[in-house]
């Protein structure tokens, strides 16, 4: 009983994640190339995409110059903002985060046209999306592992 | 080390990205590539032997069947490296396939121009791995008619 409980918290968590435009088909692409010997694959790139992108959210933090430290009015460094843009984009991408990928994508068209105060507040919003992201995504996790290894890619509605 | 498993294709990947790296190499194995995995053009280049543009005359251990390379790295790119491949004469015949992130067509074309067989849009998918198969098999017939010449 206590499994197909799980199975719809799994299943309505899952869709509220879609709904809510958090996630985009790329996770479901990911969940389709699960199998016997590789049940936890989304949850393993999931972390290895947390674990390296968190280098980047540090480097994107210096250059923006969060650091209280008075640089603020220096100019920013909008090509290394853009080329780190680049890379983090490409990683949230491939896990499906729909809307890290989004805000991605508004940071590097603030570099582009020299934007600082564009590109200081996107990257906020983008971060909260990537934490927020993450705890969800950790709670899911967790559900699946109580749900049982018959979980397999199902497309929400 | 490098050698083909049974008849099993070998495909080289390189990818910057170590989340591309891991999607890709899964992609692969799931349509039952063996897999070589590297993180530069530099490494893939020196995994098939080719360095400094001089391929070793020692027959190369390496097997590889295809190449599928990211188009933006660091260093030398895809494109670099696609052109490395098609200049020499000992893996000019590998197909190359090129992944990019960015759909820029100039840059689909020079690439096809190039000699790439195929371009795939990232995040790769599996239908575009299912793509591969066909370029690989063309290949091995290739290989087999070309054999009693060789020995």
């Amino acid at each position: 009983m206590d499994r197909n409980n799980s199975r719809r918290q799994l299943a309505a968590m899952k869709q509220s994640l879609f709904d809510q435009g958090h996630l985009d088909e790329q996770f479901i692409q990911l969940e389709e190339l699960q199998d016997d010997a590789n049940p936890n694959f989304v949850e393993e790139i999931v972390t290895l995409y947390y674990r390296d992108s968190s280098r980047l959210i540090s480097s994107l933090e210096q250059t923006l110059h969060f650091c209280a430290c008075g640089r603020e009015r220096n100019p920013l460094d909008f090509n290394k903002l853009d080329t780190i843009m680049h890379q983090f984009k490409g990683s949230s991408s491939s896990i499906g985060a729909k809307k890290v990928k989004a805000e991605s994508t508004l940071i590097r068209e603030y570099c582009r046209t020299g934007n600082a105060e564009g590109c200081r507040k996107s990257f906020q919003q983008m971060k909260k999306e990537y934490v927020a992201l993450r705890k969800r995504l950790e709670n899911y996790f967790q559900l699946v592992r109580q749900a049982g290894p018959m979980e397999r890619a199902c497309r929400p509605k | 080390m490098g050698m083909a498993k049974d008849n099993q294709f070998h495909v080289l990947a390189v990818d910057d990205s170590i989340i591309d790296r891991m999607l890709i190499e899964r992609l692969l194995k799931t349509s039952s590539f063996q897999v070589t995995a590297v993180d530069s053009a530099t490494k893939a280049l020196k995994f098939l032997g080719l360095v400094e543009d001089v391929a070793s005359e020692i027959h190369q251990d390496v097997d590889v069947n295809l190449i599928i390379t990211d188009y933006c790295m660091p260093g030398m790119t895809g494109y670099d490296l696609l052109r490395k491949v098609k200049e020499s004469k000992s893996f000019k015949d590998i197909p190359v396939v090129i992944m990019s992130s960015e759909n820029v067509p100039s840059r689909i074309n020079r690439c096809l121009e190039e000699g790439a067989e195929e371009f795939f849009l990232k995040p790769v998918q599996q239908s575009d791995v299912n793509k591969l198969k066909p370029h690989l098999l063309k290949s091995r017939v290739k290989e087999e008619q070309e054999q009693p010449i060789n020995n």
